[in-house]
């Protein structure tokens, strides 16, 4: 029944269920007046209408009217979407479209408000100052905020510092002026390009166009906004997918400024704050690399890679100890992985991601170092599937290429283990016979789930891997 | 002698004639017309006597009231065959397909004349290629989808597509439905003959190859069915490179970065699908103040927000592209747009390509309608609700009917081939009005839209008109388990109806096959079925079938009033 709207005229619901929602209201747009401003009554919200009897929050598709807009009855101002149907609300009274406060894309619990409805132009300033400080119940929303004419108090964290830098606009003409702007008089720029501009609130005017005869392409506005030519108050679509990588470029960081996560830091970030439920412990050990180096100046040649040969090894080593293999994810039980993902932290511009060697136990050296070079290239263009880089069972971290001796990584949620892995160095060693020798050595250090692995499981583990790493011949078959 | 007979003949038809209706009697001086007919008719003489005296017949005809003499001309089933056939269909289309296959079905022998290509520009150059590249677009849209492929459980690497691959299977879908046709034709032994067509007088065409020696032909009926072609605004210069029509952009020569689309109909709409699926970035220019126009208004605002606002398209609205000049020398396409109500300069673009579909001219021209008075209106060929063809002073012409997008009553390939069938029907005695109610259009974009009948605004103002009550009632994709399973719930489905007798007036679909699921709709309109009877129809679960389910059920018509099947109505 709640599934079908059945509507007599236009989009105002007229359920009965909406009605005994809100017996009270009209069953359209709910506007009440402020009660607490009985004076200039005139400021009215616009609430989140109930448009089906199952409908406890809706999500507002677009707004059909902007700020300022003048409304007369019976127009469509909002198009929200329930758990049904996209519907078109339209307002009962005449007025000023004021302030909108849960932006497109936000949600809004019935009943709460959504936007302010000034009676009179005058009105719309006051109306803003109000949308101002009170903020939406929506929580998704730094909407309100940005449509404070002011830099505003109370709003949400990442919104307002990054709003002032949207004022500032460099003072750079296109050096390319299209042929048919008119010396600049008119903009010339792809449709995906305005909407890009408008997404992320780049002002078209400073934008130098790439494209065929000097046209503004998505590109270009994609490269403004990264640029700071007027930075976007905050990202409009709050969505983790939508957000796309606008880091800052390294040469041209602004001190002094707060930036918001990109998406990747943001799952970082989440990952390093879920690590702290889990009880880890460090082992380490010291490997001599004498055999494994020379190994891979022999077979160096063939395109084979040190990260190969150490994730190769490790797998052999997991092999044997499949409890370090293992993963707890709830507390009460543990999974022994059926294979030997072993992922690799990589440094890419902006983050870290982990591509995953699959089955390094079973695959040969050769293909795993061509897998390697094939992942490296997708992670630094972006492309690496799901499956390439969240499927690891056990995780390598290799600093020694900085030249960190000895460091220490926190355990990835959903592993078992993670192993760092220090600068291979010649030192001074004194061996069994009484002598001192010269050994190219390297420290390697576990972090542990200590809920189902123990210290006695990592020490036979690390002592497996080092007797691989000092003789490897297995490691070519 | 034969005069002689002829004349008895023409007296007993003429007499009751007269008796019963005083709009045109017998003794009507002749208009010059008729001084045509005439003269045209002593030239059948000179060929055979049989002939002479069913023309004859036609002169009464001329003078009379044409309605009833050229019923009383089919009725006359035992007049001897004096013809080359008894039907000629002149443009192979899919109008004049439909019609030869039921021509022959009831006996008919039948020709087909055909200057171009069997299947006409469904098959060549419309409904079919484009359904061949809107299949690629659908296809690359999904694969594009990140979100909806992640929601789907499902990893799917950069796709891409290679251009002259899509062009071919285009190209190779066209060649093999127009092998389908012409074969299926051939098969019923319905004549293929190849050249122009040209009405020499009533009941006889002439045909061939421009060079070639021409055959001249006789047919008791003749059906016009040449169709149409891309209407060009003037001011507006088709290179066939970067300003292109439908008929260019179907053979997908190029993708271009940034096309304009000059129309938001049905073929921009398509276009526009294909075309940003492919990579390109659209402009709209539509000279009415909304895109879409044509649609019901709420499926065309849903439309908007599916099909418009979130790829890469912005339009213009309310202005019409005055001036249009193809890219050269390095310029790109440079389009001047004026305000459609006061002609102002208003803006220019420069885009890479435009293309124009601003909707379709009928194929009229050198038909030979000036031999039988007939004058085109704004180049239709004007019919009555039978088909049957009006010539200048209003009266029918006997034997001829012009189908499809020719005479622009409804132009949709299955509303031509439609009104073929009916032709035939008539010709073969049996009184046919086809009612284009009825007659489903579908908009093969993603989602589909389709529909059936009036628009909100048609019906209610039929409903003012006529004093009856109008309800409309909705359901959702959201609401159907197939449509979710798919993760496709975005759509609607309208019905437009009369709660006093549960009468359909119109339903609008906007959603996954939208096309295949308006047939139970239209079929009810035809067959005159109330929503009070078809909400009872069952519907396999979970279907998307189901939409419509939840549409009739959800009506509420307020008494189970027995009324007769209202009549046929035309537009």
């Amino acid at each position: 029944m709640s599934q079908l709207l059945h509507l007599g005229t236009s989009f105002v619901p007229s359920s009965s269920s909406a009605l005994r929602r809100n017996p009270t209201s009209s069953p359209a747009i709910h506007i009440s007046g402020n009660k607490r401003t009985t004076i200039q009554a005139k400021i009215r919200e616009i609430f989140m209408p109930a448009l089906s009897s199952t409908m406890t929050e809706g999500k507002i598709v677009s707004w059909v009217k902007s700020e300022g807009d003048k409304l007369s009855k019976g127009e469509s101002v909002v198009v929200v979407e329930s758990d049904k149907a996209d519907m078109d609300v339209e307002t009962f009274y005449d007025g000023y479209l004021a302030a909108i406060m849960v932006e497109e894309g936000g949600v809004a619990a019935v009943g709460s408000a959504i936007a302010l409805l000034a009676e009179t132009e005058d009105e719309i300033a006051e109306a803003r100052s109000k949308a101002n400080t009170s903020p939406s119940s929506s929580p998704p929303s730094p909407a309100a905020a940005a449509a404070a004419p002011e830099e505003s108090v109370g709003a949400p964290e990442k919104a307002a510092p990054v709003k002032a830098a949207a004022t500032v606009t460099v003072a750079k003409m296109a050096s390319s002026v299209h042929p048919a702007s008119e010396g600049g008089k008119r903009i010339v720029a792809s449709p995906y390009a305005k909407k890009l501009a408008k997404e992320l609130n780049v002002d078209l005017g400073n934008v130098v166009g790439s494209g065929p005869m000097g046209r503004i392409v998505a590109k270009d506005v994609e490269a403004a906004a990264a640029a700071g030519v007027s930075v976007a108050a905050e990202d409009p679509k709050p969505s983790p997918s939508s957000a796309p990588v606008k880091a800052p470029a390294s040469t041209g960081i602004e001190l002094g400024t707060v930036v918001p996560f990109t998406t990747m830091q943001g799952a970082v970030s989440r990952n390093m704050v879920d690590s702290l439920t889990v009880p880890t412990f460090r082992v380490g050990y010291t490997i001599t690399t004498d055999a494994l180096d020379a190994l891979y100046k022999k077979i160096k040649s063939k395109g084979v890679t040190m990260t190969a040969l150490l994730a190769k090894a490790t797998a052999l080593a997991l092999v044997k100890h499949p409890v370090v293999n293992s993963s707890c994810r709830d507390g009460k039980s543990f999974t022994y992985n059926s294979s030997i993902n072993i992922a690799v932290a990589v440094a890419i511009d902006g983050g870290l991601i982990t591509p995953v060697l699959q089955d390094a136990d079973k695959v040969d050296i050769y293909s795993l170092s061509r897998k390697w070079k094939e992942l490296v290239d997708k992670a630094r263009a972006k492309q690496l599937q799901p499956h390439e880089y969240n499927t690891g069972t056990f995780t390598l971290s290799n600093l020694g290429m900085f030249g960190v001796d000895r460091f220490d990584a926190i355990l990835p949620p959903g592993t078992g283990a993670i192993m760092a892995v220090g600068a291979s160095e010649p030192t001074v060693v004194a061996t069994k016979d009484g002598r001192i020798g010269m050994k190219s050595q390297m420290q390697v250090n576990v972090t542990a789930d200590h809920r189902v692995i123990y210290g006695a499981d990592l020490a036979s583990f690390l002592q497996t891997l080092a007797k691989i790493i000092e003789d490897p011949k297995d490691l070519t078959f | 002698m034969h005069s002689s007979l002829s004349l008895s003949f023409s007296s007993s038809t003429a007499i009751p004639r007269s008796g019963h209706s005083s709009e045109l009697s017998c003794a009507a001086p002749p208009s010059p017309l008729n001084l045509r007919f005439c003269g045209l008719r002593r030239e059948a003489l000179g060929f055979s006597s049989p002939k002479r005296n069913d023309s004859c017949r036609v002169i009464v005809s001329s003078r009379g009231r044409f309605k009833k003499v050229s019923a009383s001309v089919s009725d006359n089933g035992s007049a001897p065959k004096a013809f080359d056939y008894d039907l000629v269909i002149i443009g192979a289309g899919v109008g004049g397909h439909g019609a030869a296959l039921h021509a022959v079905e009831k006996g008919l022998k039948t020709a087909i004349i055909e200057g171009d290509v069997v299947g006409g520009t469904c098959v060549n150059r419309g409904c079919v290629p484009s359904k061949a590249l809107l299949a690629v677009s659908g296809r690359m849209r999904e694969l594009q989808s990140e979100h909806h492929l992640k929601a789907l459980g499902l990893q799917v690497s950069a796709a891409g597509y290679d251009r002259q691959g899509v062009a071919d299977h285009a190209n190779n879908l066209a060649s093999k439905i127009r092998n389908n046709l012409t074969n299926s034709m051939k098969a019923l032994g319905v004549d293929i003959l190849t050249g122009v067509g040209t009405i020499l007088g009533p009941q006889k065409v002439k045909y061939g190859k421009v060079g070639f020696s021409e055959n001249v032909i006789t047919a008791k009926n003749i059906i016009i069915a040449t169709g149409s072609v891309p209407f060009v605004p003037k001011g507006i210069e088709v290179d066939g490179k970067t300003v292109i029509t439908s008929d260019h952009a179907l053979k997908l020569e190029s993708v271009p970065d940034w096309i304009a689309i000059v129309g938001s109909g049905y073929i921009g709409l398509e276009f526009s699908d294909v075309y940003t699926a492919l990579g390109s970035e659209v402009t709209f220019i539509e000279a009415l103040d909304q895109l879409m126009p044509g649609f019901d208004p709420e499926i065309g605002k849903l439309a908007q927000r599916v099909l418009i606002n979130p790829r890469k398209i912005d339009y213009h609205t309310g202005v019409f592209a005055s001036k249009i000049t193809p890219a050269k020398d390095g310029k790109p396409v440079r389009i001047e747009l004026i305000d459609a109500k006061t002609k102002e300069p208003k803006d220019a673009l420069e885009v890479d390509a435009a293309l124009i579909a601003t909707g379709r001219a009928p194929f009229t021209n050198g038909l030979g309608l000036e031999n039988i008075s007939v004058v085109t209106q704004r180049g239709f060929i004007p019919v009555d609700e039978r088909m049957r063809v009006i010539d200048a002073d209003g009266n029918l012409v006997p034997h001829l009917y012009c189908i499809g997008d020719a005479n622009g009553k409804m132009m949709l390939a299955h509303a031509a081939s439609a009104q073929g069938i009916s032709v035939v029907e008539q010709v073969t005695g049996k009184d046919h009005v086809l009612n284009h109610l009825s007659i489903p259009a579908a908009c093969f974009t993603h989602p589909e839209i389709s529909m059936v009948g009036l628009t909100e605004p048609q019906a209610r103002e039929k409903a003012e008109k006529e004093g009856f009550e109008v309800s409309v009632a909705k359901t959702s994709f959201k609401a159907n388990t197939k449509a979710l399973a798919e993760n496709e719930g975005e759509g609607l489905a309208k019905l437009i109806y009369r709660p006093d007798n549960g009468e359909i007036l119109g339903v609008h679909i906007f959603g996954l096959h939208a096309a295949d699921l308006i047939h139970e709709a239209s079929n009810a309109i035809a067959l005159g079925t109330r929503i009070q009877d078809i909400k009872f129809a069952v519907h396999a679960h979970p279907t998307l079938s189901e939409v419509l389910d939840e549409l009739f059920k959800s009506a509420k018509v307020h008494a189970h009033v027995p009324s007769p099947v209202s009549e046929p109505v035309t537009v």
